[in-house]
């Protein structure tokens, strides 16, 4: 599969998202400029963590107007899979590819961790090879975290299943000292409606080896590994919107 | 003319920043200020012939980038 | 050019002496004007110019076998095999983190990371070194809560993991905390690039943040006590963009792959007069500028201004002929604007134009090489040998042990920093093998099967006692810290912080500290390749406890094989590589229990040390040892109960009678003493027999102290139990110490 991982001025977990495509997964990645026009013929799109813009104004106001944004934007609307990974979902957040906002985590400090995310839902191309309720131990790094929506809002997200991951404890418990930043519901990842954009606060891309501490995160870079298996099989490459009938089987 | 931009969360947005200077304002023995809400202040230079000129663009800024409208909202103050 | 009048007031405030004018006068031949007099003022200030200390830093070990830059340029470097090379240093921002803390860490932190991007090494770790006052001072909470966010705010912004340090805690530092910051990065090993311009005609080139007058005399202010005037040097604190410094370094990396640089150097202390002059004096060459072109941030700003600004994150470039495009299009594409400012010309002096007309004009070498030096009167201070006694049986009788224990896992010195190191991005560019919290840091080199360990430390209080001691025994810490993770010390950096150097007293221990060091890294075979002296550490008189930090780097041939500190399982065997002695001196447990710092720093002895950290070098590579930690503030109990936080297991030892020892003071020292070259490591129970034979044939102690298993922290000293506590018990308490002061709700001003 092809990746293609954009980086915007102050990106920084664009190294770690390639090296984990390239010499982890042996896959094609690139590595895609901000004001480029074109993703390439990529087959899945990331938008990494960092601090885009030095997260100047807030995080991810000013990288969503980047020109390379329109293309993803395009790539998502026709059913491709798009991951934002921490910065990379504020991205997506402040480009209302995926709804609500991030505030400043409730301890007003930054906070890097190990922590435990659940997986809710595993339709997906980004939870596919997970098991409904799979626990991983993956690491978070942020300020601003604390993901908000309006309380209508998040009743239709948690109705439509798009809550993807939630913070919980070891044992798997949704409790509050499991939450690291104050998000609603100890929501830590989320889906659009066509289920094809995820975004994250946690990093899976830190957690591949288990020499850097966890390799958790593999789930979710073998989940789009297998989504493309499944989409290529289904010769349903062209027309991405046919990836629900995937899920449906 | 000058556009003086206030952004402020909207009230149902817990804003646990001037939660925490409220509390210090306290602890320095402030004890009748009730509540704090903070937000951001912007002052845009701008190259425009009428105030009202000046108005459209802070607000079309404001709606664009300033603010985020999931969580924020603003007023516009313009000067020449 | 009409010289201005030069009073005396005007002297004092550039902190230029009667005497040093003098010589100004006869280096240009003629009286210099304000904007001379204010180059020369920061060139010879003692931030930049080492005079107090130069003539003892000379006596420091700096070569070796893999040594490819010694001091003397932005950073040093030691060659670390695959074509590859280890870029580091260690830089202090003591002074600004006092006036404001968030900024003053943040800008020093953006300092040392461009001190090693501009030799072309990628800054792949940062390590800090922290001293503040007691945790009950309001003041001091609101230091260390912006010193800790600064380094963060700044560190996790540019995306380079803070990966590990030290903080410490006492009295001297209340009104000067200590801001210590260490950078390493990659680079090839034949791809370091100087700080040097050469090659008349060549483009001299500005690039980065816009010039503003921020931070003018920040290096005088380096350079002189705090007194009540505070307030009035606030504007020399300098404000950090992160964001600004990342597209930098993208940048200049990319730029320096194409070959088309002769040198370049960063703007730190002293901004572009520094720069210039220093990369003119390296490469023998002048170099003109005129200022007008310099891009600047506000209106009107002087010459003057401009010269002296230490506005951050800005660069200067020295470029090929004919290759000005190339580097111009590379910055373009990050939205950064270089401009050609000058160009380097073969009179060897520093020109400063303003519009075309000359507005200062200096010899390079009168500002770097012929910048005084000074041997100053040093005097054995007056408070030592008194300090030096200590006399257990005048104490009384000690403490329960327990008690002790218990106060000793709050103590902020040896308590969890949790709260500290959970605000650091320790994980970004994925290389951190161990987490942050105890012992060396280490990351893997990508692309080799290599890793390097890296520690910084320093006991003020054993330099407090005795100088020399003092500052071996910090060497001996940090070198053993790297080779307990499996690391093989190959070079060091270190970081003098200390008192006012026109006293004496203070003299005499920057003096010994310095001699102690360099014997200890000869002895250990460390070479020092660069670092940083801060002097004038005192409020109203009232100095630091002299604090020689020092970071020493290590490389690990095989990075599957890291040696972690904690106990890993059930049934391991517990061993202590090394000797206790009574040697409370200067302790942890002194200090706590008496608050006082008394008594000699533990003995050491270089040829045991430097076998103990081969032979934890060499059971790393061979995988026979499952823990390593070595014992430091708190002695061998604390090293023991931090073998167990965080693993869920507990510990079950028998420590031998310590000898020589008064009766009631029998088990503290064995629990609490520090003495050093000392290691608990944790081992297989079939690779027992193996450790114990490669300990006796490397002429190192060892003994079975026990083993791990069960839930609580059991230690017994010649068979009889003198502490039984529940390992989760005193794991909250040294995990909750440093929190609790912040978390709480207390004033914060």
């Amino acid at each position: 599969m092809k990746f293609a991982i954009v980086v915007f001025p102050g990106s920084n977990c664009d190294h770690d998202t390639y090296h984990v495509a390239k010499e982890v997964l042996g896959q094609d990645a690139e590595l895609v400029w901000h004001k480029d026009r074109s993703l390439g013929r990529a087959d899945v799109v990331i938008l990494p963590g960092g601090f885009a813009h030095g997260d100047y104004l807030r995080t991810g106001a000013i990288a969503r107007f980047s020109p390379i944004m329109q293309e993803v934007s395009t790539f998502a609307a026709a059913g491709g899979p798009v991951l934002g990974i921490c910065n990379g979902f504020q991205v997506l957040l402040e480009a209302g590819l995926l709804p609500g906002a991030m505030l400043r985590n409730r301890s007003l400090k930054f906070r890097c961790e190990f922590l435990h995310a659940r997986v809710e839902q595993t339709d997906t191309p980004f939870t596919l090879a997970c098991r409904p309720g799979e626990i991983l131990r993956i690491p978070i790094a942020h300020g601003d975290g604390n993901y908000y929506a309006e309380p209508d809002v998040i009743a239709r997200l948690e109705r439509n299943r798009q809550v993807i991951f939630r913070y919980v404890s070891a044992d798997g418990e949704v409790t509050d000292d499991a939450n690291p930043n104050g998000s609603v519901n100890n929501i830590a990842g989320i889906c659009n409606e066509m289920r094809n954009v995820v975004g994250l606060m946690p990093h899976p891309e830190r957690a591949c080896e288990l020499a850097v501490g966890s390799a958790d995160g593999l789930s979710v870079f073998r989940s789009i590994l297998k989504w493309g298996r499944e989409s290529f099989n289904e010769d349903t490459f062209t027309t991405m919107t046919a990836s629900s009938t995937v899920f449906n089987k | 003319m000058q556009a003086r931009v206030f952004v402020t969360l909207k009230p149902s947005v817990f804003d646990p920043q001037g939660t925490t200077v409220a509390e210090a304002l306290h602890t320095l023995g402030y004890a009748t200020v009730r509540d704090v809400r903070q937000g951001k202040y912007f002052e845009l230079d701008i190259d425009a012939a009428t105030a009202d000129e000046a108005r459209r663009l802070a607000s079309e800024a404001a709606d664009r980038l300033l603010s985020n409208p999931v969580i924020e909202s603003y007023r516009i103050e313009v000067t020449s | 050019m009409t010289p201005d009048p030069i009073t005396d007031s005007v002297l004092q405030r550039h902190g230029v002496t009667r005497d040093e004018y003098a010589r100004i006068v006869t280096m240009l031949g003629r009286e210099p004007n304000l904007t001379e007099l204010g180059i020369f003022s920061v060139m010879w200030s003692e931030h930049c110019s080492y005079k107090s200390s130069r003539v003892h830093l000379k006596t420091l070990p700096t070569t070796g076998r893999r040594v490819l830059q010694g001091p003397g340029e932005n950073a040093g470097a030691v060659d670390i095999g695959d074509g590859l090379a280890a870029v580091f240093k260690i830089e202090s921002h003591n002074h600004p983190s006092f006036i404001e803390p968030y900024q003053g860490a943040a800008t020093g932190v953006g300092g040392i990371i461009r001190d090693i991007f501009t030799m072309g090494a990628r800054p792949i770790a940062l390590l800090n070194s922290l001293r503040f006052g007691p945790l009950d001072d309001p003041l001091v909470r609101r230091t260390m809560s912006g010193v800790v966010a600064g380094i963060g705010g700044y560190g996790n912004s540019i995306g380079i993991p803070t990966v590990g340090g030290e903080i410490g805690f006492d009295r001297s530092y209340s009104g000067n905390p200590l801001v210590n910051v260490f950078c390493l990065g990659i680079s090839r090993a034949d791809g370091i690039i100087k700080g040097t311009a050469s090659g008349v005609g060549n483009a001299v080139y500005y690039v980065g943040a816009k010039t503003g007058r921020d931070g003018i005399h920040g290096a005088t202010m380096a350079s002189a006590e705090f007194d009540d005037t505070l307030n009035e040097k606030r504007p020399a604190v300098q404000v950090g963009d992160p964001f600004m410094e990342k597209l930098l370094l993208e940048a200049c990396l990319e730029v320096m792959k194409t070959d088309a640089l002769v040198g370049i150097q960063d703007m730190g202390a002293a901004g572009l007069t520094c720069s210039t002059c220093e990369m003119g004096s390296r490469g023998g060459a002048g170099v003109e500028i005129d200022v007008a072109r310099v891009p600047q941030r506000e209106t009107g700003m002087t010459p003057y201004e401009i010269m002296l600004s230490e506005s951050q994150e800005r660069m200067l470039l020295v470029v090929k002929k004919g290759r000005e495009a190339e580097v111009e299009q590379i910055f373009d594409k990050w939205d950064l604007h270089a401009v050609q400012i000058g160009e380097v010309t073969s009179d060897g002096r520093l020109r400063v134009k303003d519009h075309g007309q000359v507005v200062a004009d200096i010899p390079n070498k009168s500002l770097t090489d012929e910048a005084p030096m000074y041997r100053r009167p040093i005097a054995k201070p007056s408070y030592i040998d008194a300090a030096q006694q200590l006399n257990l049986d005048a104490l009384g009788a000690p403490p329960a042990p327990r008690d002790v224990f218990r106060r000793l896992l709050a103590s902020p010195g040896i308590a969890s920093k949790r709260w500290v190191y959970r605000q650091y991005d320790h994980m970004v560019r994925t290389n951190t093998l161990l987490l942050p919290g105890m012992g060396a840091a280490a990351v893997r080199v990508k692309g080799t099967s290599r890793a390097l360990a890296m520690s910084v430390d320093c006991n003020g209080r054993f330099v407090y006692l005795d100088p020399f001691v003092g500052a071996q025994l910090a060497v001996a810490e940090a070198s053993r810290n790297v080779a307990c993770a499996g690391g093989l010390p190959i070079g060091a950096t270190n970081c003098l912080n200390f008192g006012n150097p026109e006293k004496p007293e203070i003299m005499w221990q920057f003096a010994r500290a310095v001699e102690g060091m360099g014997a200890a890294c000869r002895a250990l075979d460390i070479p020092i390749t660069g670092g940083n002296v801060s002097l004038y550490n005192e409020t109203d008189g009232s100095g630091v406890l002299p604090t020689p930090v020092i970071g020493v780097v290590g490389l690990v041939e095989n990075a599957e094989r890291i040696v972690g500190r904690t106990f890993r399982s059930e049934g391991d065997i517990v061993i202590l590589l090394g000797e206790t002695r009574n040697e409370l001196g200067g302790s942890e447990f002194v200090h706590v229990v008496h608050d006082q710092i008394r008594g000699v720093p533990p003995r050491l002895d270089l040829v045991r040390e430097a076998s103990l950290q081969r032979l934890l070098v060499d059971c790393a590579a061979t995988g026979l040892i499952r823990s390593a930690h070595d014992c430091a503030e708190g002695g061998i109990a604390v090293t023991l109960a931090e073998c167990c936080f965080d693993t869920k297991l507990g510990v079950s030892v028998d420590l031998a009678a310590v000898p020589d020892t008064p009766s009631p003071y029998g088990d503290t020292a064995a629990l609490f003493a520090e003495s050093a070259s000392r290691v608990v490591v944790s081992v297989a129970p079939a690779q027992v027999t193996a450790l114990l034979a490669m300990s006796a044939s490397a002429g190192v102690p060892a003994r079975q102290l026990g083993r791990v298993g069960g839930s609580r922290i059991q230690i017994a000293v010649k068979g009889r139990p003198v502490i039984d506590e529940g390992a989760a018990d005193m794991e909250r308490i040294w995990a909750t110490a440093i929190e609790s002061w912040f978390e709480q709700r207390r004033a914060i001003a």
